[in-house]
């Protein structure tokens, strides 16, 4: 049997990942994640759509699935763009960020360290990321 | 529009910025430009209250790191009051606890910085 999914699509538009996160409040809630894991979540969800958006270098839609199974949420962002190697992305660090003009760059290492697993997967057709909570 | 919107006010020599929505990179620009232009007014003691602000991302705390660069060495400090749970462990994931405290409650952050 397939697991119930939720889909959503969201245009590169200034502060759509504010409509993944409400709906990740509805699904969690709907499967009795608590309030701390569903702000994870949310805020791992934000930072995966602000790289979708930003390093995609594409104006197509994003896709979010949010796919429920019984114990764990999967979600999965994925965009059309050109991709990235995740395993090249330095680990950041606030004493070297600070005086270095690239205070960013951390959406990654947020993303790992809010959910249970995070994976990306690049090919010719874009990147998705898939991340996972269990409750 | 963008969600967002701040009160600054001062108290006791310190600075207190209420923010009020979503800390994006709109958010940590208007955050970071009045603290920075209170700096070079001379100010130095800085209380940032996100009672009102539920959600960050991380651009948004990048630019406020722009706020702490500027503090070093000359004996300022910036801190956070009323964090919500995941606004808190966002800062420590990104080292920003590090180098800004956080208090429970605005009269604590006053307090301590006034000292």
């Amino acid at each position: 049997m397939t697991n119930p999914t939720v889909e959503l699509t969201l245009p590169v538009m200034e502060d759509m990942e504010l409509a993944a996160t409400k709906t990740a409040e509805v699904v969690a809630k709907r499967m009795g994640l608590d309030e701390m894991k569903t702000a994870e979540i949310s805020m791992a969800l934000i930072e995966a759509c602000i790289n979708a958006f930003e390093h995609s270098k594409t104006k197509d839609n994003i896709f979010i699935h949010y796919i429920i199974e019984e114990e764990t949420l999967v979600i999965k962002v994925g965009d059309r763009g050109i991709g990235f190697d995740s395993e090249v992305v330095a680990i950041p660090n606030i004493d070297e960020k600070i005086n270095s003009s690239n205070k960013r760059g951390w959406g990654l290492q947020l993303m790992k360290e809010l959910m249970d697993t995070v994976e990306f997967e690049t090919t010719a057709d874009g990147t998705t990321v898939t991340m996972t909570k269990t409750k | 529009m963008p969600d967002f919107d701040m009160k600054i006010k001062e108290e006791s020599d310190v600075i207190v910025v209420t923010t009020n929505g979503y800390l994006n990179n709109y958010g940590g620009e208007q955050v970071a430009s009045v603290c920075l232009q209170k700096i070079s007014e001379g100010k130095r003691k800085f209380l940032v209250n996100v009672e009102n602000t539920a959600m960050v991302n991380s651009i948004g705390v990048s630019i406020i790191i722009e706020v702490i660069e500027e503090l070093q060495g000359t004996g300022g400090k910036i801190a956070f009051c009323h964090t919500a749970p995941i606004v808190e462990k966002t800062f420590n994931i990104m080292g920003v606890s590090k180098y800004a405290k956080i208090y429970a409650t605005e009269e604590d952050g006053i307090a301590e910085l006034s000292l």
